[in-house]
């Protein structure tokens, strides 16, 4: 266990290097610059600022540098944001997306069970096609046209909700944007529960549970509900993924002041230091998140514990 | 009596048409005793099993009566039956690697039984398994009952789910061949466990196999089933001795033998089991038959008694003397 824990956390590393190299060349090769702004900055003061910023070293020596802060645990200064660092940056939106970003989490585990659950029980009925529409235009709809609507609906037509801002996490502030995060993911939750419940519901083992006399609440509970769940327990890895992805859009949807915003400001801006910073923290996160799924897998299956 | 079928039948809606796996079937069964139903897949033996367990895939529907100590079976609601399975009549499975949750202890699979159906505590109960774990003779059962399924072997398994039906003593055990997916060692550990098993806790078994080794070894009473329907019904001793239907004759004479020198060749019934959509008005088995007669193919013939011989009945037009081997 604890061996394979070390491996996973070893096999990380190459993982991030990867990640890092190729998220800063890209970087590099979009054209412009952090001081490329529409009214150009004298010759002698871009020289200055480059020199500052150790942009006018060759790439590879940049290359290098950066690797050595990152290493360090140093993401360098923001180019944009001015006495502040990238660290700081990240320390000031990640909060704020967590909150959203585990809202719709929850909300996607939840509700998506739920429904792929209720769907699996009640089998080519009215209620299974319901829910398995309604999860096909989940998946088919992307989220930043679900979030317009969304605001229309409830905010200008309705008024119930506010339209955007963050208001210090409010949780007014936190319902349509989880919704419209949450909704393809619970959308593929529901998909795969379903699916997963189906087989668990025709396995021998629920037979001989129910075979035992217990009622359907304890067969359902006990004996299917954990087998059933660990396929989207494995998905959750890659839900991570959707959801910090769909963030990026959201929070410029809603105006969130979190971490998404300041990725696609510090896109538009070449703030080189950013972005990156942004990519390896949200990259390392992923996989931190996935080494967690991992190890909760081999606490609800015995078989992989053994193993 | 114990268990009381009559004109039992079993249907299934399917979306080729309806099915009926089981047709009229009776019979009876003493507080004790052990009855054999015999046949080749899709003979009925499995989903008659499940109907009395009201365990049926939810398209199929069953007819007929069903009586369990004076309690009638068919029609009764999951509540009532969930306070008989388990309970009162026990079930184990052919396939022991996947009849078994592979996510819970057997602690905990065992114990819900006994905490279900006699209201014990999980302590209490656990011991009581770990009791009854030891009489079917599983090594060190009170460190193995904190195992995970994996843990066990198939005729471990087996053992395991024997034992976790037995816990409640029911009065009837529906076994559903038991042993069909074990090594023959095993089978025959399986089986003299489960003849003691009979004797020591006085259980009635209905014992659900294709295999007449298995009837010869543990039933009183035989029920040879084809078609959903049934083929004869006998006394095991007397349908070895002199089986009076056409197709039992086929599966005793199926049986290799290692005494007859000049048999080299194995003997099988010709044909294919019928096709439960399109079953023919008159005896299911006909199209397979070597005694064929002229009302086979349009009449189907009443079960009715051998003479000279009690508890036996037979189904077929033709006549004893002609398919009894002399």
């Amino acid at each position: 266990m604890l061996s394979f824990a070390f491996k996973r956390l070893l096999a990380a590393i190459p993982t991030l290097l990867v990640l890092i190299t190729l998220a800063f060349f890209m970087m590099r090769l979009a054209p412009g610059g952090p001081f490329d702004l529409e009214k150009p900055v004298p010759p002698e003061v871009r020289a200055n600022l480059d020199a500052a910023y150790g942009l006018d070293k060759p790439l590879i020596i940049q290359y290098a540098n950066y690797l050595g802060d990152v290493l360090q645990g140093d993401l360098g200064p923001s180019f944009q944001y001015v006495d502040y660092t990238v660290n700081e940056l990240i320390a000031q939106g990640f909060p704020v997306s967590l909150k959203l970003g585990i809202s719709a989490m929850i909300v996607a585990v939840l509700f998506g069970s739920m429904f792929g659950m209720i769907a699996a029980m009640r089998q080519n009925t009215v209620s299974d096609y319901g829910v398995m529409t309604v999860a096909m235009t989940g998946i088919s709809i992307p989220n930043f046209v679900v979030a317009p609507l969304l605001i229309l609906g409830f905010a200008v037509g309705l008024g119930w909700l506010p339209a955007g801002g963050w208001n210090g996490g409010a949780w007014q502030n936190i319902v349509l944007p989880v919704v419209a995060l949450a909704l393809p993911q619970v959308a593929y939750v529901a998909r795969i529960m379903r699916g997963s419940m189906i087989e668990v519901l025709r396995s021998n083992y629920l037979r001989t549970a129910r075979a035992k006399g217990l009622p359907v609440r304890q067969v359902i509970l006990r004996h299917a509900l954990k087998p059933a769940f660990l396929p989207v327990l494995s998905y959750l890895g890659p839900a991570t993924a959707g959801i910090i992805t769909g963030s990026v859009v959201m929070e410029q949807i809603f105006s969130i002041p979190g971490l998404g915003r300041f990725f696609v400001q510090g896109a538009l801006n070449r703030d080189y230091t950013l972005v990156l910073g942004v990519v390896i923290f949200y990259g390392a996160l992923i996989i931190g998140f996935n080494f967690l799924v991992d190890l909760l897998y081999s606490v609800l299956d015995p078989k992989v514990r053994a193993q | 009596m114990l268990l009381t079928v009559n004109n039992l039948g079993v249907r299934f809606t399917t979306e080729d048409g309806m099915v009926d796996a089981v047709n009229g079937l009776d019979f009876s069964l003493d507080a004790g005793a052990t009855l054999g139903i015999v046949g080749e897949s899709g003979s009925g033996k499995s989903q008659t099993a499940l109907a009395i367990m009201g365990l049926l895939a939810s398209n199929g529907q069953t007819t007929g009566s069903i009586r369990f100590k004076g309690k009638e079976l068919v029609g009764a609601g999951q509540r009532a039956m969930n306070k008989i399975r388990g309970a009162h009549i026990g079930m184990i499975f052919q396939d022991p690697m996947t009849s078994l949750n592979p996510y819970l202890k057997i602690s905990t699979q065992m114990a819900e039984v006994l905490i279900r159906h006699r209201g014990m505590g999980k302590r209490e109960a656990v011991q009581e398994s770990i009791k009854m774990l030891d009489a079917v003779r599983i090594p060190d059962a009170k460190n193995r009952v904190n195992r995970y399924p994996h843990e066990f072997s198939g005729g471990m398994r087996q053992r395991v789910m024997i034992a976790m039906t037995l816990l409640t003593r029911p009065e009837l055990l529906i076994a559903d061949e038991p042993t069909t997916a074990l090594d023959v060692t095993v089978q025959a550990q399986i089986l003299d466990l489960l003849s003691d098993l009979r004797d020591e806790f006085g259980v009635a078994i209905i014992m659900i196999t294709h295999d007449l080794g298995v009837v010869a070894d543990l039933c009183d009473e035989v029920l040879v089933l084809y078609g959903g329907q049934i083929m004869e019904q006998a006394q095991a001793r007397s349908l070895f001795k002199g089986p009076t239907h056409p197709y039992t004759r086929g599966l005793l004479d199926s049986i290799p033998s290692l005494d007859s020198e000049h048999q080299s060749e194995l003997v099988a019934i010709p044909g294919n089991p019928p096709d439960l959509l399109h079953l023919p008005p008159g005896c299911p088995f006909e199209a397979r038959c070597a005694w064929r007669h002229e009302p086979c193919p349009t009449q189907r013939p009443m079960l009715v008694g051998v003479e000279g011989e009690s508890h036996h009945r037979r189904a077929c037009h033709a006549a004893v003397a002609e398919v009894r081997p002399s």
